[in-house]
């Protein structure tokens, strides 16, 4: 009964969406990339580089929202080496996506170590603070849970619905859907499928950037190490399970988000009985069984993973 | 910009690219460097000398490179099949798993028996760790990067919950580690006193045994016909999904001898930071040696050597030996561009 009394808890929804929020960031981040056709692997390690990017520009006395802009810089220009890579170059994008994750990572701790030998606990930044918005917030569960959270969440879902109206209402967001399905199609509309490409990875990277920034800016205040924990591959799985569609990702990441919010309150009621492990598999082996589920009827974008060459059909 | 496949690549395009990519991640990584307010050559010296300056330096390198041997082997064979096992480092923890419940003292066997049950059920566990993913994809299409990726966060929880309940050593003082393994589990070392074990020689036996099934055997044959076109094999009548389904079988066993070689070798017990990430660090190894499994000794002893080296190096000069990392991150992206570049030409239009 506690179990379930757990769900009606104001409190539960209001974790839930604090979770999906850099998840739907990451999640529209890597859609955006597929479905121009380039898988992006670089995700686990664009989030750690936003996620520091951000932080650190708050820390050297920078303004909250100029860290989110680092951080989307940064992710940036990630992007734009995975793009390089994998587009003109053709270069395999499962490889290519390992290296831009072992590099970003790496670096990413380089820059630690060096702008902040001294540390030994983390110095914490002012965060962003949670902003009700009027009437609205008063909503019982509901209010607080979409209405009382910082502005990068509401900026989440906004983006989704950006994402939506770019994707089918607008002649670019026609052709970005295109060069992920037929990309000669498109070259013989006169529009340049490397540019298209390029561009989808770059913003797309700079968006999965931002959703690392979340954990240090919003979520919590400070950086640590292997902090991203995986999150991005839940991603990559997100993006699959909301069959490259904005709005069922968007769902996919608030089901997960919740289910990674229930799982911490129930391990407190079950109270030690199963081990603690056994709750913080639970939201990888549920992408697992999420992958499984879809698999049958998952439509990949035809040209995803497959590098274009001008001419050759 | 444009690619044409050259027709045959030259002697010169095969040496001189390879030599342009560590030109390359020499200068990404000089500008750290310098960055950190340090002299690049300075830097580079003390890595090599950390590396292999001394005997004590030589030895450590191969210590090193033992596990990035086994998960460079596992990676190659993989990668040559288009199977993206990027889950050796789960794979490495269940072969330690498996050698610590069989070799604590469930089978007090003496060592020339005991010693090749553990290195098969260690390669057992892995075989089949990876022959989940490997079945996923062939029955139901599911992506075996996401799968193997998210696997490695569940078996190294999985690994955590048995370090705390079953397999806690009880005079552990509190510590997640498990008990040592018995005296006929281990692998002797190669020089008394010296941290070097048998587990390099293993890697080397796995080596030459890898590059002749790679090379030498019908199934290497299959696994290339298979990497290069999945429908073109299957269509001249290879079997795709048994080909699919070995490949896993000898990658996940392959990864988890790492395991196995690094508990029963160099620890003697397991604990939560066995493995600082060989499993991914092996996709380098491999792909640094083309996927060649006799390639795959020499790099990894060369990507040992860089992350020893630096250990050495950032005590001396304050470098942050993260620094390693990014180098052998460069290197892997600067090669796959070279390799390229050695087979096509780009043109420019």
């Amino acid at each position: 009964m506690e179990a379930f009394e757990i769900l009606l808890t104001a409190s539960f929804w209001v974790a839930a969406i604090r979770i999906a929020s850099p998840l739907i960031f990451a999640t529209m981040g890597e859609l955006i990339c597929e479905r121009a056709g380039v898988l992006n692997l670089g995700i686990e390690g664009i989030m750690t580089v936003g996620a520091f990017a951000g932080w650190f520009t708050v820390y050297a006395g920078g303004d909250l929202w100029f860290g989110v802009l680092v951080a989307a810089l940064a992710g940036g220009l990630f992007g734009l080496l995975h793009g390089f890579l994998t587009v003109p170059l053709g270069l395999s994008q499962h490889v290519t996506g390992i290296g831009i994750t072992l590099l970003a990572t790496s670096i990413t701790y380089f820059s630690y170590r060096l702008l902040l030998p001294e540390v030994t606990s983390p110095p914490k930044i002012e965060p962003f603070q949670a902003l009700a918005i009027p009437v609205l917030s008063d909503i019982p569960v509901i209010g607080p849970a979409l209405f009382n959270q910082t502005p990068l969440t509401y900026l989440a879902f906004v983006l989704v619905a950006l994402v939506a109206w770019i994707f089918y209402r607008t002649p670019i967001g026609l052709a970005l859907r295109a060069v992920g399905e037929n990309p000669s199609a498109v070259e013989a509309q006169g529009i340049s499928v490397t540019a298209m490409r390029m561009g989808a990875v770059v913003v797309g990277s700079a968006l999965m950037a931002v959703g690392g920034a979340f954990l240090t800016m919003s979520a919590f205040n400070s950086f640590f190490f292997e902090m991203i924990n995986g999150r991005g591959w839940v991603c990559i799985a997100l993006v699959v399970f909301g069959s490259w569609r904005p709005g069922k990702a968007l769902a996919g990441a608030i089901l997960f988000a919740a289910f990674d919010a229930y799982q911490v309150r129930l391990q407190q009621v079950t109270g030690g009985v199963v081990p603690y492990q056994v709750f913080l598999m639970m939201p990888y082996v549920l992408s697992i069984l999420a992958l499984i589920a879809v698999a049958r009827r998952a439509s990949y974008p035809k040209a995803l993973m497959i590098p274009y060459q001008k001419g050759e059909r | 910009m444009r690619l044409e496949p050259k027709k045959s690549p030259s002697l010169a395009g095969t040496i001189l690219y390879p030599l342009g990519a560590i030109v390359a991640t020499l200068v990404v990584t000089s500008l750290l460097v310098l960055i950190a307010g340090a002299s690049p050559f300075n830097v580079f010296y003390l890595v090599f000398k950390g590396a292999a300056g001394s005997q004590f330096a030589m030895i450590e390198t191969l210590t090193r490179a033992t596990p990035l041997i086994f998960t460079g082997l596992a990676i190659a064979v993989a990668f040559r099949a288009r199977l993206w096992n990027i889950g050796a480092e789960a794979q490495l923890y269940i072969g330690a798993v498996t050698t610590v419940v069989l070799g604590t003292g469930a089978l007090p066997l003496p060592a020339p028996i005991l010693a090749p049950i553990l290195i098969a059920a260690a390669m057992l566990a892995g075989a089949l760790l990876l022959l989940g993913p490997a079945f996923l994809k062939i029955r139901f299409g599911v992506d075996e990067v996401v799968t193997t990726l998210l696997l490695n966060f569940i078996v190294l929880l999985f690994v955590s919950m048995l370090l705390e309940g079953v397999l806690k050593d009880p005079m552990g003082l509190g510590w997640p580690q498990s008990q040592r393994v018995i005296a006929d589990a281990q692998l002797p070392r190669l020089i008394a006193g010296k941290r070097l074990h048998y587990g390099f020689v293993l890697a080397l036996a796995a080596a030459a045994l890898t590059w002749f099934i790679v090379k030498k055997s019908v199934l290497g044959y299959e696994m290339r016909a298979v990497g290069h076109n999945p429908q073109a094999a299957g269509f001249a009548g290879i079997p795709v999904r048994a080909v699919l389904i070995k490949t896993a079988l000898l990658s996940g066993g392959l990864a988890a001898l790492a395991g196995y070689s690094e508990v029963a070798g160099l620890k003697g017990s397991l604990t939560l930071d066995l493995s600082p990430g060989f499993g991914y660090t092996g996709i380098v190894v491999a792909m640094l040696a083309m996927l060649n499994p006799l390639g795959v000794v020499a790099s990894a002893i060369f990507v040992a050597g860089i992350f020893v080296g630096a250990d050495a190096m950032s005590r001396a000069t304050g470098v942050p030996s993260y620094i390693a990392q990014v180098m052998v991150a460069v290197a892997l992206l600067t090669m796959v561009t070279a390799i390229m570049l050695s087979r096509y030409r780009l043109r420019w239009k």
